[in-house]
């Protein structure tokens, strides 16, 4: 469907020293997300505009940017959904820029590291693999934790990232809560170590930013109040 | 920031808390109707075990908890850090548990 | 002007937490050492006393009624989260805390005229 209507689009450029927004007007489309738009400039406006998009389908968490001040997954997010006026498309908050729209994600992978987020096994395989029933609550805990995409939303929405440099953030919280509901999972104790320490679970101030942004609907708040549980009574019992 | 100590005593002084503050709600509510006068509040406690230990514990509490909160909002909010944060917290809590005590026994003793 | 991605309520629910915290800590050294006048005897007590008939302090008294109830019934909360089972319904229970803090300061406000 060709339209004559644009739509106004603010996009912001530069580097780690600093940049701004540059104005262009896109042609209007029935469906149209943000990275469409975000596309629709490199290709016709802007050729040196820098973002990141793999999949386009809400799979790979490569996509995430600010629009209007929000944290969002571009590829799944239309332009009707994200509000009045000009579009304003910016990088994630709370990660260095390295261009244009793209982040460096290097701390964000290094916190999901720094909390526990590598499963740690506690077999061999060799040994048979152990049955999982899926009526446990650990079992039920762990699934309502799964399905993250590593889009960095969540981090960028965190006003406790923001202010404070050590923390892991909601993403690599989330992720170690739901390896400690893994019953195959031997890392129990150095991930709650983790949890309970200066970058832990307990910077955590229950705004729920994170869930009320996240794009796959997870509440990695819920996931945390579980860590704040499971480290004090860790803690309790002099296991860290 | 917070570890899991200062998180510890930041819920178990919360927890602490929570009866004080309604009764101290409560008397507050009861004791403003008709006005206050000091002779009404110095009657109430004076010579009361009750309520130096309510008072008391009240204050020891609240100051644990407030040093606690102050720590958190100076780092996040101000930036501070190391020993000035340390110095900040535990000052500001040493100050409130003086004078706390102090003005616990200035309405409790005879 | 509230940044975009703070405005949801429990983004709310915190800053008056926060607030509420504060003044409250700040409040206190005073409180304090007014109490502390009883040590010169009743009458020095008695003379700040009389000044809290002004009706602008009974309303800055009643607004430091909310700000510790809020801060109770708001932590209250912020425990129940998270050391009970997970509820969903943590708009309503932040709302309830507000409402019912201001439930406290009115019925104080109500005494005190």
């Amino acid at each position: 469907m060709a339209s004559t209507e644009t739509i106004d689009v603010e996009i912001w450029q530069g580097d780690a020293n600093g940049g701004a927004y540059r104005a262009y007007a896109v042609p209007a489309q029935r469906s149209q997300t943000i990275l469409d738009v975000v596309t629709w400039v490199q290709q016709n406006a802007e050729p040196d505009l820098t973002y990141r998009f793999a999949c386009r389908v809400g799979m790979c968490g490569s996509c995430a940017m600010t629009v209007n001040g929000k944290p969002r997954w571009t590829c799944r997010t239309h332009v009707s959904k994200a509000g009045d006026g000009p579009l304003r498309i910016a990088p994630l908050r709370n990660l260095p820029v390295i261009k244009d729209l793209v982040c460096d994600m290097t701390e964000f992978f290094d916190k999901w590291v720094g909390a526990g987020g590598v499963f740690k096994p506690s077999t061999t395989r060799d040994d048979p693999i152990p049955a999982i029933d899926p009526s446990t609550v650990e079992r039920a805990a762990a699934s309502e934790a799964i399905e993250c995409i590593n889009c960095a939303i969540c981090y960028s929405a965190c006003d406790a990232v923001a202010q404070n440099d050590g923390y892991f953030g909601p993403a690599a919280l989330n992720r170690s809560w739901s390896l400690i509901n893994d019953i195959r999972d031997a890392g129990r104790t150095e991930r709650l170590s983790a949890a309970a320490g200066t970058g832990g679970c307990f910077n955590c101030h229950s705004q729920q930013g994170c869930a009320s942004h996240c794009p796959n609907l997870l509440n990695p708040t819920l996931s945390i109040a579980g860590l704040k549980r499971a480290a004090v009574k860790a803690k309790v019992r002099g296991e860290i | 920031m917070l570890d899991v100590r200062l998180y510890l005593a930041q819920r178990i002084t919360a927890l602490v808390m929570a009866p004080l503050v309604i009764g101290h709600l409560a008397v507050m509510i009861y004791a403003v109707q008709g006005g206050l006068s000091g002779a009404e509040i110095l009657a109430r406690t004076q010579g009361s075990v009750l309520w130096a230990l309510f008072y008391g514990a009240f204050v020891l509490a609240a100051a644990i908890h407030a040093a606690i909160g102050i720590r958190a909002i100076a780092y996040e909010v101000a930036g501070i850090k190391g020993t000035a944060l340390n110095l900040l917290s535990l000052g500001f809590g040493a100050l409130l548990l003086v004078m706390g005590l102090r003005a616990v026994a200035a309405v409790v003793l005879p | 002007m509230i940044a975009e991605h703070r405005q949801q309520p429990l983004w709310f629910a915190f800053a008056l937490h926060r607030i509420s915290g504060l003044l409250l800590a700040l409040f206190l050294p005073a409180h304090f050492y007014v109490l502390g006048l009883a040590l010169k005897g009743e009458a020095a007590l008695d003379g700040f006393v009389a000044w809290t008939d002004n009706p602008m302090v009974k309303l800055a008294e009643t607004v430091l009624v909310f700000l510790l109830a809020v801060h109770m019934f708001g932590g209250l909360r912020v425990m129940a989260l998270e050391m009970l089972p997970w509820s969903s319904r943590q708009k309503t229970f932040a709302a309830l805390a507000a409402a019912g803090a201001f439930g406290v300061a009115v019925c104080f406000l109500l005494g005190a005229l």
